[in-house]
């Protein structure tokens, strides 16, 4: 039996654990629906002609891992940025961990979709907002088929929030092969702020996929800044489905650091629904051996006066493989649309690849919109420049590559965050550096 | 100090370099001149260990050592400096993160200690106000968007950093106005001192009024052909170099 049939018959199952009653019960009966006839996408379809999944569909996922061991703190704490106060929303094998976490219900729910899916009290809420925002395709189709667990957060209007939230999804290898569906739901009223750090992190051997679904509803005038460190280890492959839906004047920036993983897509799409908003999407990719990470974006300019911006940075070594297909729209009403995309590359080895295609699609006639993207090897001449000043070549290497993707770690606006994402950086180059970008 | 035997060196099939001998010793100025094209660039690159060039006859010497089989770096380490004809531009890297790394790097690979962050700032302070470097342009990414003259006053700011013992600035007086020829040469002949050496690699004889050389070669299709003191550079200024071609030829 393969994943798609073990999961479709699966489903009757996991509906009789939760909750039938629910509103959601419907929407997950015609997702399963949806999935049956869809299927995973294959190559042949045009988003995913770079990314193949039939060897990360191949092995016999668990999907109803068992009750999970319980995690140390000191096994984890690395994966956390523990030098700073912050919310915590922890999984362990797609299970809430409580110990672990930190999470309020005062003033705002900073929570799990477990515990509001089925409260009468958050109801509509969730009719309001919940699998509104995702664009529907076979892969968001089955998380929301499953979906029951994942991070629920709400925060009221004119709320600044002081602390960052974490959401950090662990698997423990307690199955031999693991596929997780978190599901996070995140609603930012009128005029407030919130930062969230989001994680997936494999603790063993094991091979893990993760199909994870995100929406995120940022509402007039509100700020929100979002960062993905995706730093998993060779046995974890993670699709990663994360659609905004911003109204008038809010910001949102969203920052995804791939550093490793055995495959990664990003499908990232932001909606914007009322006038200057601004959208802004920025990544640094650092891959090697067979890695391959994709960026999967889409900007959909509907309203005057808005901008979006897109600063991608790619670094592949070995055999590793990269993917960046940037679509940007913009609607007959929105003019005035600045919107930017850039894309660039450096090949380590003439054995990696990357391949970049943006795309536009403009039906408004004022309208300032650009696309750039290269594809290079390190400069000769910049390396003999560093190493005449006595700067070992690996060492001058990866200062090369801090430079290069220097523009995108400007805009991390938590240094702690920062410093974490430059040592990993400093790691992966094998190298020390004595100073922070 | 710095010894170059007969070194032939070329790039792509193309001889570059033909059968170059100079001696440097510790305390000495010598300046190089020559036409375009001459290979004085290629002389410096080769010196400090830039890979595309293959040497194919000679070697060069540093107290007595050859440096053949060292990398650009670990002739870093041995004290040569190279101030560039063309610096690089490196976005994204500031240059006191540069240097920084230049000067740990450096000691690590000499076995020492890094050097304490307060030592670095004050010693960051001290060659940035020799040269007359405004604090803020070491913020900046390195040559980036620098002026032509901004760039070589860089240059120097590195080396007053870095202290070398063999120091060879490439036509670090061109692109520079009056004034910054004047702060320039002041900073190297501070820098100056009976422990190091400078090699000049100049086109005209004007930088040679302010830091006085103690010989002066002239280099033309790869080899000295003559070797003087300061007055033969005079010599160049007025006459140009067709008449050292002539007397090669003849
Ligand atoms: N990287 C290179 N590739 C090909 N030719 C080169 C290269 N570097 C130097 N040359 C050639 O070698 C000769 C000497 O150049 P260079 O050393 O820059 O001279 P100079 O500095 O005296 O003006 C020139 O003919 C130049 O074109
Ligand atoms: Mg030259």
């Amino acid at each position: 039996m393969d994943l798609k049939e073990k999961l479709v018959s699966s489903f009757i199952a996991f509906e009789n654990q939760v909750d039938i009653d629910s509103y959601v019960h419907d929407i997950r009966t015609e997702a399963i629906k949806s999935f049956e006839d869809s299927g995973f996408p294959t190559k042949k379809n045009e988003a995913w002609k770079y990314t193949s999944l039939k060897q990360v569909l191949e092995p016999d996922y668990s999907i109803f891992p068992r009750q999970n061991k319980a995690l140390e703190y000191a096994k984890i704490e690395k994966y956390l940025i523990d030098d700073i106060d912050s919310y915590k929303i922890i999984f362990v094998d797609g299970k809430y961990s409580s110990h672990l976490s930190e999470t309020t219900h005062e003033g705002m729910d900073i929570c799990l979709m477990s515990s509001v899916l089925n409260k009468p009290k958050y109801a509509s809420v969730i009719e309001n907002y919940f699998n509104k925002a995702v664009k529907k395709d076979g892969i968001s189709d089955l998380n929301t088929a499953f979906s029951k667990e994942g991070a629920f957060i709400h925060i009221p209007k004119n709320k600044y929030v002081e602390k960052p939230i974490q959401i950090i999804h662990f698997s423990s290898g307690n199955e031999s092969s693991l596929m997780l569906q978190p599901r996070n739901l995140i609603i930012v009223d009128e005029n407030s702020q919130l930062q969230i750090i989001e994680r997936h992190q494999n603790l063993s051997e094991n091979e893990v996929l993760t199909n994870s679904v995100t929406e995120i509803f940022v509402n007039p005038k509100s700020i929100v800044d979002y960062y993905k460190i995706q730093n998993d280890n060779k046995q974890a492959s993670l699709i990663d489905t994360t659609s905004i839906v911003q109204e008038r004047s809010s910001v949102c920036t969203l920052h995804t650091f791939s550093f490793g993983g055995k495959l990664t897509r990003n499908n990232l799409t932001f909606s914007q629904n009322g006038e200057h908003i601004e959208s802004i999407m920025k990544g640094i990719t650092i891959i090697e051996d067979k890695q391959h990470v994709d960026h999967n974006t889409l900007v959909h300019h509907i309203k005057p006066n808005c901008e979006s911006h897109q600063d991608y940075k790619g670094i592949f070594d070995d055999k590793s493989t990269g993917v960046f297909n940037g679509t940007v729209v913009v609607e007959k009403e929105a003019q005035k649309t600045n919107a930017f995309q850039a894309n660039n590359n450096v090949l380590l080895s003439d054995k990696a690849s990357i391949n970049t295609k943006p795309q536009l699609e403009i039906f408004a006639d004022d309208v300032k919109c650009s696309h750039g993207c290269t594809i290079g090897q390190l400069d000769k001449n910049a390396l003999f420049y560093l190493k005449s000043r006595g700067i070992p070549e690996k060492e001058a290497k990866a200062l090369l590559m801090y430079g290069f993707a220097n523009n995108v770690m400007q805009s991390v606006k938590i240094p702690e965050l920062k410093k974490r994402i430059t040592n990993i950086i400093a790691n992966k180059l094998g190298v020390k550096i004595g100073f922070n970008l | 100090m710095l010894s170059i035997k007969n070194l032939h060196a070329k790039i792509d099939d193309k001889n570059i370099l033909n059968g170059i001998n100079l001696e440097v010793k510790a305390g000495e100025v010598h300046a190089i001149m020559g036409p375009n094209g001459s290979g004085k660039s290629t002389l410096a690159s080769v010196i400090a260990g830039k890979e595309e060039y293959e040497v194919t006859d000679g070697d060069i010497y540093i107290n007595g050592e050859s440096i053949e089989e060292l990398s650009a770096e670990e002739r870093a380490h041995k004290g040569i400096f190279l101030s560039f004809q063309y610096p690089v531009e490196i976005p994204g890297v500031s240059v006191t993160n540069f240097i920084k790394t230049a000067i740990n790097e450096t000691r690590k690979a000499k076995g020492e200690k890094e050097m304490p962050a307060k030592e670095m700032l004050k010693l960051l302070k001290d060659k940035s106000s020799l040269l007359e470097i405004d604090r803020k342009f070491l913020s900046r990414s390195i040559n980036d968007g620098f002026s032509g003259g901004e760039k070589k006053r860089n240059e120097i700011f590195q080396m007053a950093m870095l202290e070398p013992s063999i120091a060879i600035l490439d036509e670090t007086d061109s692109g520079l106005d009056i004034d910054a020829l004047r702060i320039v040469a002041n900073g190297v002949n501070k820098l100056k001192s009976s422990k190091n050496a400078v090699i000049l690699i100049t086109h005209y004889q004007r930088l040679l009024d302010y830091i006085i050389p103690d010989y002066v070669h002239v280099l033309h299709n790869g080899k000295i052909v003559k070797s003087g003191t300061k007055e033969l550079a005079i010599e160049l200024e007025e006459k140009g170099y067709d008449w050292i071609k002539e007397e090669v030829k003849n």
